[in-house]
């Protein structure tokens, strides 16, 4: 009896020593460095609903970079037959994905349709009619090709936008993919929540194009805007008023160069209106283009859109070959710095959505916890006087196996880097009761069988014996649909099945050895007459 | 020192079953209605499931519901939600309909008249949720499929250990539960959102053990008494337990009372939702689980299996 006593006491102490160590870096801070060089050093991670900060799903919407593949090929196509003089009536995207081509007269069908099968083998003919001697062309990508364009639309979104948040300064960020085309981002703690949206939010599409000075603005406003050309808006803010106006650019469409050519983008500031702007360096091939746009372009204004927004339209005084170009505006310097990290991580394949965001701002985190501890503190106090007093000493025994089933159950927490949310404590809680219950299972059998006259020791033998698989079958059962909960929830469901789980099996732990053990101490100490219960 | 509430006692649970069966059948119904009227989105749906925006604010001096209510309506947010929590200083504004804003920006506009109408009435934004209605479709699909998913498995294990009318009946309980729970939160108004689920997949798990300890001796007795009648066994074994349920139901009522009042406005009705479920859960497992077995077992010959 005595070697099982031991046994058992030993394997108590030895898991408590275990959560306390797991336990320590939470509770202790800052830590001993000593302590972080061999043990562990990881606290209990904190939800977001705890500790504040931000969850977004963003929704790539991959059919946009599916649609900027198809202005590609319909703007290549156009080339190829304006270089080799072949006739078109019309080279477009339509609205269903697909490019519609009309051709005037056989001849050009006929060179048309040797172009196409030399160079743009990897579009399909999807539909093709002949009508008063026009022909009209439906061509659209391969199935195959677009699932390639949409996968890496939301790779590269995700590489973009890691890069962003790198850069913007933010700890133990979570990037991940979820579902088909969602991305999930974690951003706990983050002080400025509309700051972070909208850096990550941007697609980032810079472009130059040439201001259309040779039609009429007017004109394009009231409705009649030439072929080619598009409307786009800059926003001015005037500096005492701070009231934004909307001044309208009438623009070519066609980008003359876009931000894919850059390399560094940095904040500057000017030094005689203390005004930040934002520097860009391009590669090579930008540096050559951009020379040989302004060269062919000078005294033409081009327009520096970011996103359809133009941000500043100067006129080109002379050919710049230096392969560096700057973008002013009325910034703050927080704006231009943002403006300078997305600029450097590069544009978004396809722009994406926010679909959710749940912030939680740390106050309220704080309260949060402050509240859940003390209103928890309350509840246990509450369990742990009424034990004692309707079962007396067994009572106080009971209380003591709650104490080790909490300590048991924030060391496994730590131990397994699980985060802690609000619905995880409800699971704790149902866990605790769940305790709480396996105790008083226990001590009414007790009391049944020495009220049928056993002595001590075979009355609390035989209580146990016969509240044991009570016990496990009702662990047992809930154990089951928290683990079914952990498998197929989501989010917080999750969050409250791992701490039921783990409860649950700690728990049955400490029911079955961490009170019985201390009823065999007394009874192999002393032979008792009566028992406290 | 010790106390016993409860001495023997000799209740006749089986005969009170005509009443309890009325007064189940209500709470279901309230339940199923319940759940008919979310599905067709005309309960309160928070906006985890139903989509929208919600954004909560704490303000440095008392302010006048009224006003923010006013400055709301004016700006074009006709159908949000108001609440004022009076500890802190507290508004709680949330928007379901939605609106031609697209999404992020919702609450950058609120804050932004509110910035305005309470210009001398410093504020910060505690928290913001933004939830598209993809989303919450998502939601609402994946948890009814954990639920399902779990029920089952809990019926397998009830009927290996005990026997099939056991599991299905425990099941039956737990439902049960759970859905007067959600009736009586469709009848007080209270919201419908993802803590609301977690408070059911709690109070489930609790009357579950519940059930399953009333269970264990009913079929501890059975094996002891294989000659008496299933009603007086199924009595019996109900009294036996009586002072244990009572006891454990005592201890979580305890903590559910300190949570619902010391644990600030985001368990609040959390909390409430498990205070009902340790009313009815206790109720359901002596009055609900146990009397459908006997209905279930009641013209049989057959002795129950007693496997252990």
């Amino acid at each position: 009896m005595w070697r099982s006593i031991q046994w058992r006491a030993g394997l108590i102490v030895f898991f408590l020593a275990l959560s306390i160590l797991f336990l320590v870096p939470t509770l202790i801070d800052p830590l001993p460095k000593w302590w972080t060089k061999v043990l562990p050093a990881e606290k209990i991670h904190l939800g977001l609903d705890l500790r504040g900060g931000m969850h977004l799903l963003l929704e790539v919407e991959v059919q946009k970079a599916v649609e900027s593949a198809l202005d590609k090929y319909a703007s290549d196509i156009k080339d190829t037959l304006t270089k080799k003089d072949i006739a078109f009536n019309q080279v477009d995207r339509t609205a269903e994905g697909k490019i519609a081509v009309l051709l005037p007269d056989s001849k050009a069908n006929d060179r048309f349709s040797q172009i196409r099968s030399d160079q743009y083998a990897n579009l399909k003919v999807a539909s093709f009619r002949e009508r008063e001697g026009k022909f009209q062309y439906g061509l659209e990508m391969n199935p195959k090709e677009v699932k390639s364009i949409e996968e890496s639309a939301i790779r590269q979104g995700l590489e973009t936008i890691r890069n962003r948040i790198d850069q913007f300064g933010v700890s133990e960020p979570v990037i991940a993919p979820q579902g088909e085309n969602q991305i999930l981002i974690q951003l706990p703690g983050i002080k400025d929540p509309q700051r972070a949206i909208e850096l990550i939010g941007r697609t980032a599409m810079l472009e130059f194009k040439l201001v259309d000075d040779e039609n009429s603005l007017e004109e394009a406003l009231k409705g009649s805007i030439p072929p080619g050309d598009e409307i786009l808006y800059q926003k001015v803010a005037d500096k005492d008023t701070g009231v934004v106006t909307r001044r309208p650019f009438l623009l070519k469409k066609r980008a003359l160069m876009t931000g894919d050519v850059l390399t560094d983008a940095r904040t500057r500031i000017k030094s005689d209106f203390n005004e930040p702007y934002v520097s860009i360096d391009f590669d090579a091939r930008g540096g050559r283009l951009f020379d040989q746009i302004t060269a062919e372009n000078v005294k033409k204004r081009l327009a520096i859109v970011l996103d359809n927004n133009v941000y500043s339209a100067p006129v080109i005084q002379e050919r710049i070959s230096g392969g560096k170009a700057q973008i002013s505006g009325s910034f703050t310097p927080d704006e231009a710095s943002d403006l300078a990290i997305v600029l450097r991580a590069g544009a978004l394949p396809a722009p994406v959505k926010i679909i959710q965001n749940v912030t939680v701002g740390p106050s309220l985190g704080q309260d949060s916890i402050d509240k859940g501890i003390r209103a928890a503190m309350i509840g246990a106090i509450l369990v742990v006087v009424f034990m004692a007093v309707y079962y007396g000493l067994s009572g106080v025994i009971a209380d003591w196996a709650l104490i080790l089933n909490i300590i048991y159950l924030m060391g496994a927490l730590a131990s397994m880097r699980a985060t802690l949310t609000l619905p995880g404590i409800a699971g704790i809680i149902l866990a605790i009761g769940m305790a709480v219950d396996s105790n008083v299972l226990m001590f009414e059998r007790i009391r049944e069988e020495l009220r049928l006259g056993k002595t001590v020791r075979a009355a609390v033998d035989a209580g146990y014996d016969k509240a044991l698989f009570t016990i496990i079958d009702s662990h047992v059962t809930t154990l089951i649909t928290a683990v079914v909960l952990f498998q197929f929830g989501t989010g917080p469901i999750k969050g409250f099945a791992v701490t039921l789980s783990l409860g649950v099996i700690i728990n049955l732990f400490s029911a079955l050895i961490g009170t019985k053990v201390i009823f065999d101490w007394i009874n192999f100490r002393k032979q008792l007459k009566t028992l406290s219960i | 020192m010790s106390i016993e509430l409860l001495g023997k006692t000799n209740i006749d649970f089986i005969r009170l079953r005509k009443y309890s069966f009325v007064l189940s059948a209500i709470l279901v119904t309230l339940g199923i209605i319940a759940l008919i009227q979310l599905s067709r989105g005309q309960a309160n749906l928070g906006i985890d499931f139903a989509g929208g925006t919600s954004v909560q604010f704490k303000f440095e001096k008392p302010f006048k519901l009224e006003n923010a209510r006013h400055a709301l309506e004016v700006n074009g947010f006709k159908d949000s939600e108001l609440q004022q929590f009076t500890d802190g200083n507290k508004l709680l504004i949330q928007v379901k309909k939605s609106t031609n804003i697209p999404m992020g920006k919702v609450a950058d506009k609120i804050v932004a008249i509110f910035s305005k109408e309470f210009a001398d009435n410093k504020f910060v934004v505690d928290s913001t949720t933004e939830i598209g209605p993809k989303v919450g479709k998502s939601l609402q699909h994946d948890a009814l499929i954990a639920v399902i998913i779990s029920a089952i498995g809990m019926i397998l294990y009830l009927a290996w250990r005990f026997e099939f009318s056991f599991g299905v009946a425990a099941a039956a309980a737990t439902f049960h539960d759970v859905l007067s729970v959600l009736g009586i939160f469709f009848l007080l108004e209270k919201e419908v959102n993802l803590l609301l689920v977690t408070s059911l997949l709690t109070l489930a798990g609790y009357s579950l053990t519940d059930t399953v300890v009333v269970y264990d001796r009913i079929r501890e007795n059975l094996r002891l008494r294989s000659k008496d009648f299933l009603g007086d066994v199924i009595n019996s074994s109900i009294n036996e337990v009586l002072s244990r349920t009572i006891v454990t139901s005592s201890t979580v009522f305890l903590v559910c009372i300190a949570l619902f009042f010391f644990g600030g406005e985001v368990i609040h009705d959390f909390s409430f939702a498990l205070l009902m479920g340790v009313v009815i859960g206790t109720y359901s497992s002596i009055f609900v689980a146990s009397p459908i077995v006997y209905e279930w077992r009641k013209g049989k010959k057959v002795r129950i299996r007693t496997k252990r």
